[in-house]
C-alpha cells in the first residue's frame, strides 16, 4: 500500500511499502534542515486548537491573547508536533536509513520551552537523529528537532521516539 | 482567564479528573491539522493488516487531551515549559457514534522555587493506562 502525504509531509512524496531493513546506528548524529522556514499563522493555530478539541480564546482570539500578555494568538502545546513530523518525515524518506513509515507507531514524545509558540513566529527547523536501538523485535528511532526564530533564539525542541515494529 | 497562582498549589494536589471522547471523525480532523496521515489512523483495513485491533488514535490527540487538562487547570496554554509522554497502549477508536474515551487525571509531584511545578498525568482508555511516565513541568502565576 502506498499513499501520499500532504501539508508539511507534501514535499516527501509518496511512501512505499518496503521491506524490513535494519536501521544503520551509524545514522546518529544525521541532520535534515527543513527546506524553507515554517511560518505559524492564526488560522493554523484555530485550525489544530480545533481538531484537538480546545476552545481557550487565546489560541482562536488575538485581543484575548494580547490581554494574556502575549503578542498573538498562542499555539497549543502539542502544536510543534506538526515540525517535529515534518522533520521526522525527511528522515523516514531517506532512502538511506530505509524505514518502513507503515509500520511506524509513535513511541514517545516531548517538548521542551524556551517560550511559547505564537501567530507571526518564522521557525527555523533542524531535526537530528539522536539514537537508534533494537529492542525485543522492533527497531527505536529517536528525533529531535529544535525550532528557533527569526532573531536566532530558541523556542521549542521537540523530541519523538518512532517504533519500527517488526515483521 | 484567571491564571493559577504557584502559592494555591501544594504537592499533593490533585487535577480532577476530565474525560474526553474520540471519534473516529476527530482522528480525520487531527489527520488533517497536524499533517499525519497513517492511515492505522483512519483506515480499519489497513489497520488490521498490520496487526493492529482497529482503528488507533494519533498519540498526539492523546497527548493533546491531557494537554487541555493542563492548560484549562493553570488557565495559561503559554505556561508549559516541559512536557513528555511515553504512549504505553493505543486509544482503540471503533466505527460507531460512541467512539473512545480517554481519561485524563493529574497530580503536583514538585514545586519548585522558580515558580514552576511539575505535574504526573495519567490517561486510561478501554481499560488500558495509554499514557506512562508522563510528565509537565508549568509556570503558575
Amino acid at each position: 500500500m502506498s499513499y501520499q502525504l500532504t501539508g508539511p509531509f507534501a514535499s516527501q512524496g509518496t511512501f512505499q511499502e518496503r521491506q524490513s531493513v535494519a536501521i544503520n546506528p551509524d545514522y546518529v548524529g544525521r541532520e535534515y534542515r527543513a527546506p524553507e522556514a515554517y511560518e505559524v499563522t492564526r488560522v493554523k493555530i484555530r485550525e489544530f486548537a480545533e481538531a484537538v478539541g480546545d476552545t481557550a480564546p487565546v489560541h482562536t482570539d488575538p485581543t484575548a491573547a494580547k490581554a494574556a500578555g502575549y503578542a498573538d494568538v498562542v499555539a497549543p502545546p502539542t502544536f510543534p508536533v506538526i515540525l517535529g513530523m515534518a522533520g521526522s518525515a525527511q528522515a523516514i524518506a531517506d532512502p538511506e536509513l530505509g524505514v518502513d513509515f507503515s509500520r511506524v507507531v509513535h513511541g514517545d514524545q516531548g517538548f521542551h520551552y524556551s517560550r511559547p509558540v505564537v501567530a507571526g513566529d518564522v521557525l527555523d527547523t533542524v531535526t537530528r537523529i539522536t539514537d537508534v536501538k533494537a529492542l525485543g523485535g522492533n527497531e527505536l528511532l529517536t528525533l529531535e528537532t529544535v525550532a528557533t526564530d527569526a532573531s536566532g533564539d530558541h523556542v521549542v525542541t521537540a523530541g519523538m521516539m518512532l517504533v519500527v515494529r517488526g515483521e | 482567564m484567571s491564571k493559577l497562582r504557584h502559592a494555591d498549589v501544594e504537592v499533593g494536589t490533585e487535577i480532577p479528573e476530565r474525560t474526553f471522547t474520540v471519534r473516529r471523525l476527530d482522528l480525520i480532523r487531527y489527520a488533517g491539522a497536524s499533517g499525519d496521515f497513517n492511515p492505522i489512523h483512519w483506515n480499519e483495513r489497513f489497520a488490521k493488516s498490520v496487526g493492529l485491533p482497529d482503528v488507533i488514535a494519533h498519540g498526539m490527540f492523546t497527548m493533546a487531551q491531557a494537554a487541555r487538562l493542563i492548560t484549562d487547570w493553570t488557565g495559561d496554554p503559554g505556561a508549559v515549559v516541559d512536557y513528555s509522554v511515553r504512549f504505553s497502549a493505543p486509544v482503540v477508536v471503533p466505527d460507531d457514534d460512541e467512539g473512545a474515551e480517554i481519561a485524563v487525571g493529574g497530580t503536583v509531584k514538585k514545586k519548585h522555587d522558580d515558580g514552576t511545578v511539575t505535574v504526573a498525568l495519567s490517561a486510561r482508555s478501554g481499560g488500558a493506562k495509554v499514557l506512562a511516565r508522563s510528565t509537565v513541568v508549568v509556570r503558575l502565576a
